[in-house]
């Protein structure tokens, strides 16, 4: 029973620095009974959880950007579309970016077809993803609620939750009750200038360890042959006869029949090195964590009066988010008027907090388009394709992104689910307005 | 906080600013010869600089829009100009 079950390992994982002893008795699969044979050993036998490679000369797809989405297209290639001369080419450490940077919700409760179905396709995949990748993610599905402050609220909310389930997600109304069972920190009180009705209820979204994605993606992708290539920044796209055929890195040329480029935060600046305009904008989206606390929340709670949602980690550290800087940025780090906004949504949310410290807080910087629906698909230079803006809800989507992404570069042609957020809809005039249909801060 | 500098106020809280968009777009004369790339590089495309960017900016209690460039990666402002024309 315990050999395939999944366990807590993610902190030796964190080091793929150590030098394995006994080069015969390595620790390849993760498992309870490796981790029990370990523990009688020292822990001397475990792997790097991935190869440093040196960049070859030529690769049949190079994808810029080791985050999530970038590490789940390469383990997607070579898994699903047998594309096994693979690099993935990140300036920095892998998972540095976004995805080592966000507040982890994973939910799929959207209101257009198009959009429910890339997102809860990629739910589906991250309530296997442990197993898949034998690597502990972390996935909780501990439910999110979007919660109603007056009776508009509740008419909006029925109309989202009318639209999610016909099409098919598990969304409810709760009532004030039953709020307050699940999420008896939240302000209840007589007085508050946001009171809560209920909410809107997804009992499959949750929070994942956003670390153990890229690393659990990354290891995957390795063991299938896949060179993951660190401290190699992409300094210019190499086009032959106006064909992508590369890319120029500070480690070299690299070439490739085909270069996909997931760069969440820096599309536009990828774009220009093939020569196009994206329609994206650039902001920073700040998250806050605590000081750790006893169990106090086991959802997430979001209030789309105040634009702030909040859970709490498994170490106990209150996770908190906010809607986007007002301003265009791409200077990872917060800034005081919206730490404002954001720290103040939260104590009307959950007055109990004002007391407690923070412990950090940061910024990414997200790529946000029109219609706040991401865009995929190829570009006005054949042989480069472009998976990004995302804006504030790259890190759910990791695993369709990396899926039909993959399928993309592979085939050349569109997964079904990512036909309609190609780039040729703001041509068309077909946008997948989620920022107005759903007012979800996303 | 921050201080942006309204190049009719002088130096002021960051809070009181807002952003309203890149500078030098030009919106395309209504009529059938613009095409829907036309209107779309108009409506969506944008520069999305890393680095010095020139957008238009309202300084909200005194109402004027004005250019500013600012640092997109420091947040430095590196200077202000009237869009107002000098009325004689």
């Amino acid at each position: 029973m315990l050999l395939g079950s999944v366990v807590y390992i993610t902190y030796l994982d964190a080091s793929p620095l150590i030098v394995p002893h006994w080069q015969d008795h390595m620790t390849n699969k993760y498992s309870a009974f490796s981790l029990f044979r370990e523990s009688l050993r020292g822990h001397k036998g475990w792997q790097p959880a991935w190869r440093s490679p040196k960049p070859q000369a030529e690769y049949d797809v190079v994808i810029i950007g080791g985050g999530g989405q970038g590490l789940a297209t390469a383990y997607y290639l070579a898994k699903n579309n047998g594309i096994k001369r693979v690099a993935v080419l990140e300036k920095g450490w892998l998972g540095g970016g976004n995805t080592g940077r966000n507040t982890t919700t994973i939910r799929s409760n959207y209101f257009h077809p198009e959009s429910v179905a890339l997102y809860e396709f990629s739910l589906n995949l991250y309530e296997n993803l442990s197993r898949e990748l034998n690597y502990n993610v972390m996935f909780s599905q501990r439910g999110l609620m979007t919660l109603i402050h007056s009776e508009p609220d509740l008419e909006m909310a029925n109309r989202t939750v009318n639209a999610m389930q016909l099409n098919g997600i598990d969304a409810t109304i709760i009532s004030r009750a039953e709020v307050q069972k699940r999420a008896p920190v939240l302000n209840f009180r007589d007085d508050a200038r946001y009171p809560i009705h209920g909410a809107v209820w997804q009992g499959r979204a949750g929070t994942a360890r956003h670390d153990a994605v890229a690393w659990g993606y990354a290891r995957a992708a390795d063991r299938l042959g896949v060179d993951i290539i660190q401290n190699c920044e992409v300094t210019g796209l190499l086009t032959e006869g106006g064909i992508c055929k590369g890319v120029e890195t500070n480690q070299g040329t690299i070439r490739a029949a085909r270069v996909g480029s997931a760069v969440a935060g820096n599309s536009s600046v990828v774009a220009d090195m093939a020569g196009y305009k994206l329609p994206i904008q650039s902001y920073a989206l700040q998250a806050f964590v605590s000081e750790p606390l006893k169990p106090i929340m086991n959802t997430v709670a979001l209030s789309p009066a105040t634009g702030t949602y909040f859970c709490q980690s498994d170490k106990g550290g209150v996770v908190i988010g906010g809607a986007l800087d007002r301003v265009p940025s791409y200077g990872q780090r917060g800034n005081l008027p919206m730490q404002e906004d954001v720290l103040s949504g939260l104590l009307e949310m959950a007055p109990a907090l004002a007391n407690v410290k923070l412990l950090r807080h940061w910024a990414g910087i997200v790529d946000v388009t029109p219609d706040s629906s991401p865009v995929i698909g190829p570009t006005p230079l054949p042989g480069f394709f472009l998976n990004g803006g995302w804006g504030t809800g790259g890190f759910k989507a990791i695993p369709a992104g990396g899926t039909i992404f993959a399928h993309l570069l592979a085939t050349g042609t569109h997964h079904e689910i990512s036909q309609p957020f190609d780039p040729s809809r703001f041509t068309s005039g077909r946008l997948v307005d989620e920022g107005a249909a759903s007012g979800i801060a996303h | 906080m921050q201080r942006f500098p309204c190049p009719f106020c002088g130096p002021r809280d960051e809070r009181e600013f807002h952003f309203a968009g890149e500078a030098g777009k030009i919106r395309p004369t209504p009529s059938a010869a613009q095409s829907d790339t036309d209107w779309a590089t108009y409506l969506y495309e944008a520069q999305n600089p890393r680095g010095p960017s020139r957008e238009i900016w309202v300084h909200t209690p005194c109402q004027e829009y004005f250019i500013m460039t600012r640092d997109t990666v420091s947040m430095e402002v590196l200077g202000t100009e009237q869009l107002r024309k000098e009325t004689l």
